[in-house]
C-alpha cells in the first residue's frame, strides 16, 4: 500500500467508496445526474430559439393562378410558414391576427397575377404579429426569397425577361455558422459548460454542507482521515458525474443536433477534465462557507447566475460592456466556452486553444489553495 | 508519550465561543481502567470539554494529556487511539450497518478488516441484517451500532457524549454492563450523562455546571463534599409545604421525590428545628435520610446559576 507522510491511499480509498455507495442510494441526485443534460438540453437546444420556424399563417387569397398557387407550395416548402387557414377578407384576417391564431396573414389582392405579368411588381400584403419582434423577423426575411425563387420557376419563356427583378431580394435566411450567433451549434457546447458548472459547484457543495448538517462531520473528523483524504476523495466521484455528463451533451450535439465535431475528442475530454476541476474546488470552497445545504445552494446560484449571463454562453461576449467582459474573463465557463467551441467548431489545436486553457489553471489552483485553507479540521 | 497512570490528564482548559467562556479552568484527572462520569446541566460545558479532549476544538488555554499524548500536538496520534461517540448518532443513515462498520475499519487502516467487521456484526447480533440500510435502525440499535463502531479500532481510552440519550431502561443497562466490561479489560472510560443511577454505576464523577468544574471524585466524595443533611417528610400537600419551606432558615433546598419531599440544608440543626416547627401540628413524617447525588447535584446546580450572570 502506497503511503507518504499526511495521506494514505487506503483511508482515502474509503472515502471515495463510501461517497459511490452513498450516490447510489441517492436517487433523486442520480435523477439529476441524468436529467439535467436533458432538461437542460431541450430547453435551450429546442424551445429556445431565436430562428423560430413552423409559424402559423392565413392566406387571403382574391385570386387564383398558376403563380399564387406556386407562391403558396414555396411558402409551405419553406419550413418558416405553416398554412393553417385560407380567410375570406381582410378583416377575418385582422380578428385571426388579433386573437394570436395566426402569426402572419398573406394577402393575395385582385389582379395580381396580371399587373406580375404586365412587370407592374405587384405588392404581396403581408401582416405579421410583431410582438415578438424576433420570433418574425427571420420569417419575414424568408417570405422576398421565397417570393424570388417561386417566380423564377414559373416566369419563364417569353416570361422570362421579368425575372430581372429589382435587387430588393437580397436577405439572405440561410446563414453560415457564426461565432457569436445564437444558433444551435453555438449553444448546444455552451450547455457542456453550463450543466457542468451547476452540477459540479451545487453536488460537491451540498455533499461536503451534508455532512455537516447531518453531524457525521463531527464523526469524520475524530477520525485519523486527513482533510486533503477527504475532499479528494469526495470529488472523485463527481468527476465521474461530470465525465458522464459531458458524454450526454456530446452524444446530444452529434447524434441530436448534428453539431459538427471539427477537432479531436481527446482534447473535448481533457478541456473537460480541466473545467470539472475548477468548478469541483469552487464547490468544496463554497461548501467551507455554507453553514448548511440551503447556504450552500444559495452560494451556488451566486456563483452560477454571473457565469451564465455573462460567459458568452447567453449573450454574444463581445457585445457586453468592457466591465462585464473584464467579470467575464475571470470566470472559468467563459474559457470553456470559448475551449469548446473552438475544438467542436474550429477543430482548433492547443496552440489556438492555450489562450483560453491556462485561465482555467490558473483559477484552479488559486481556488483549490483557497478551499484547503478554508477547510475546517476542527469544530472551532 | 510519557506514563502517568492516566488515560486523561489535562489542567486549566479555557475556551470560549465568542464572548461566551463555555469552559473554565477544567482540570480532570482519569485513571486507566476507570468509568469517569461527566455530569452536569445542558450547556454546561460537557460536550466541549470532550470535543477539546479528542482533538476536534483547540482550547484557547490549557495543558493535557490523552493516553500519554500532548493534546494539541499529537491530535493525530490522539484520533487514532481514542474512540470518540458523538452525542447525536453520526454514522450515515445511508449507508448499511456493514457499510459503515467497514467504512470505520478503512478509515483506521484496520488489517483483518473483514474479519473484524465480521466479528463485529455477530456481537452485535446484527449479521443478519448487515445489509438493512442504518437509518431504518431504532435509537437502541443505533446507540449500540455507535458504541461498536467506535470500538472498532480497539481504542484505549472511549469518550462517550451522553451515550444513553433517548434509550429505553434494559437497553441502557445493557450498555452499562457493556461498558464495565470494557474497563475490566483495561479500557478507560469518560462518559457524559443525565441519568442518576448511571452516575452512580461510575468509578469516579465529575460534576460540571457553566463551565466550571463544582466536584470531582468518588460518588460517596462528593456527596461529602457538599456537607448537606437531607430530611424526607411524608405525607399529604407536600407541595404547599415545599413553598412554605422555601426561604427559611437552615432550608438550601426542597425535591419532591415521589411520595416524599427531601429537604436540605448546610446546618443540620437548624434544618431540624425548623422543620419540626414547620410540620408541627400537621399530619405529616420526617425522617433523616441520606443525602442522594441528586440532591447534591441539584443543589450546585442552583448554587452555580446564582453566580452565573451576563458578563459585566
Amino acid at each position: 500500500m502506497m503511503r507518504w507522510p499526511g495521506f494514505s491511499v487506503a483511508r482515502w480509498w474509503s472515502i471515495v467508496l463510501k461517497e459511490f455507495l452513498q450516490l447510489r442510494r441517492d436517487r433523486i441526485t442520480f435523477g439529476m445526474i441524468v436529467g439535467l443534460p436533458i432538461v437542460q438540453l431541450a430547453l435551450f437546444g429546442f424551445a429556445i430559439n431565436t430562428d423560430p420556424r413552423h409559424l402559423s399563417t392565413a392566406v387571403i387569397a382574391a385570386e387564383h393562378s398558376e403563380f399564387t398557387r406556386s407562391y403558396l407550395a414555396a411558402l409551405r416548402n419553406s419550413d418558416y410558414f405553416d398554412i393553417v387557414a385560407t380567410l375570406p377578407d381582410e378583416a377575418a384576417g385582422r380578428q385571426a391576427l388579433a386573437q394570436g391564431r395566426v402569426q402572419f396573414v398573406i394577402n393575395i389582392p385582385a389582379g395580381f397575377t396580371r399587373k406580375l405579368l404586365r412587370g407592374e411588381r405587384p405588392a404581396l400584403l403581408v401582416e405579421a404579429d410583431a410582438t415578438d419582434p424576433a420570433a418574425t423577423g427571420m420569417a419575414l426575411g424568408a417570405l422576398n426569397l421565397i417570393a424570388q425563387s417561386a417566380m423564377r420557376k414559373d416566369l419563364t419563356g417569353p416570361l422570362a425577361r421579368l425575372q430581372a427583378g429589382p435587387a430588393a431580394y437580397d436577405i439572405t435566411v440561410h446563414r453560415l455558422y457564426n461565432a457569436e450567433g445564437n444558433t444551435q451549434y453555438n449553444v448546444v457546447p455552451g450547455l457542456m459548460g453550463v450543466i457542468l458548472t451547476m452540477t459540479m459547484v451545487m453536488m460537491t457543495g451540498l455533499a461536503m454542507t451534508r455532512e455537516r448538517e447531518r453531524g457525521t462531520m463531527e464523526n469524520l473528523l475524530a477520525t485519523p482521515v486527513r482533510p486533503i483524504e477527504v475532499m479528494t476523495g469526495k470529488i472523485i466521484p463527481y468527476v465521474a458525474i461530470g465525465l458522464i455528463q459531458a458524454s450526454i451533451i456530446l452524444l446530444a450535439a452529434r447524434f441530436v443536433f448534428h453539431v459538427p465535431f471539427m477537432g479531436s475528442i481527446a482534447a473535448i475530454y481533457i478541456a473537460a477534465l480541466l473545467f470539472i476541476a475548477a468548478n469541483l474546488t469552487v464547490g468544496i470552497t463554497l461548501s467551507s462557507l455554507a453553514q448548511n445545504q440551503l447556504q450552500a445552494m444559495q452560494l451556488t446560484m451566486f456563483y452560477f447566475l454571473p457565469n451564465l449571463l455573462l460567459s458568452g454562453f447567453m449573450f454574444p461576449f463581445r457585445g457586453m460592456p468592457q466591465w462585464a467582459q473584464f467579470i467575464g474573463n475571470l470566470l472559468p465557463l467563459t474559457h470553456f466556452n470559448r475551449l469548446i467551441r473552438g475544438i467542436l467548431l474550429k477543430g482548433s489545436g492547443l496552440a489556438e486553444l492555450w489562450p483560453s486553457l491556462w485561465p482555467l489553471l490558473l483559477f484552479t489552483c488559486v481556488v483549490m489553495t483557497v478551499a484547503v485553507k478554508f477547510y475546517r479540521r476542527t469544530l472551532d | 508519550m510519557s506514563d502517568s497512570g492516566y488515560a486523561i490528564d489535562v489542567h486549566g482548559l479555557n475556551k470560549h465561543f465568542g464572548s461566551k467562556h463555555v469552559v473554565k479552568d477544567l482540570s480532570l484527572q482519569v485513571r486507566k481502567g476507570e468509568i469517569f462520569g461527566f455530569l452536569g446541566p445542558n450547556g454546561s460545558g460537557k460536550t466541549t470539554s470532550i470535543r477539546m479532549m479528542c482533538g476536534l476544538l483547540t482550547p484557547d488555554s490549557g495543558t493535557g494529556q490523552c493516553l500519554g499524548y500532548e493534546l494539541v500536538r499529537d491530535a493525530d496520534a490522539i484520533k487514532r487511539n481514542v474512540g470518540y461517540m458523538t452525542q447525536k448518532f453520526s454514522y450515515w443513515d445511508d449507508l448499511t450497518i456493514r457499510e459503515n462498520l467497514d467504512f470505520v475499519a478503512r478509515i483506521y487502516q484496520m488489517p483483518n478488516r473483514r474479519e473484524v467487521v465480521d466479528r463485529t456484526l455477530e456481537n452485535l447480533g446484527l449479521t443478519t441484517r448487515a445489509s438493512q440500510l442504518t437509518g431504518s435502525l431504532s435509537g437502541g440499535w443505533k446507540q449500540r451500532l455507535a458504541l461498536a463502531a467506535c470500538m472498532l479500532h480497539e481504542p484505549q481510552l472511549l469518550l462517550l457524549d451522553e451515550p444513553t440519550a433517548g434509550v429505553d431502561p434494559s437497553a441502557r443497562r445493557d450498555f452499562w454492563e457493556e461498558l464495565h466490561r470494557l474497563a475490566a479489560r483495561g479500557i478507560s472510560v469518560l462518559v457524559s450523562t443525565h441519568y442518576m443511577d448511571e452516575a452512580e454505576r461510575c468509578h469516579k464523577l465529575a460534576y460540571i455546571a457553566y463551565g466550571q468544574l463544582l466536584a470531582q471524585g468518588t460518588a460517596a466524595e462528593v456527596i461529602a463534599g457538599q456537607a448537606l443533611s437531607t430530611w424526607a417528610i411524608s405525607g399529604d400537600n407536600l407541595s404547599s409545604l415545599s413553598q412554605a419551606l422555601h426561604g427559611l432558615p437552615g432550608v438550601a433546598q426542597t425535591v419532591v421525590f415521589g411520595g416524599a419531599l427531601h429537604v436540605s440544608g448546610n446546618d443540620d440543626a437548624l434544618l431540624e428545628t425548623t422543620l419540626r416547627e414547620a410540620i408541627a401540628g400537621k399530619p405529616l413524617q420526617m425522617t433523616r435520610v441520606a443525602t442522594g447525588l441528586e440532591d447534591v447535584f441539584i443543589y450546585m446546580m442552583n448554587r452555580s446559576s446564582d453566580n452565573f450572570g451576563p458578563p459585566p
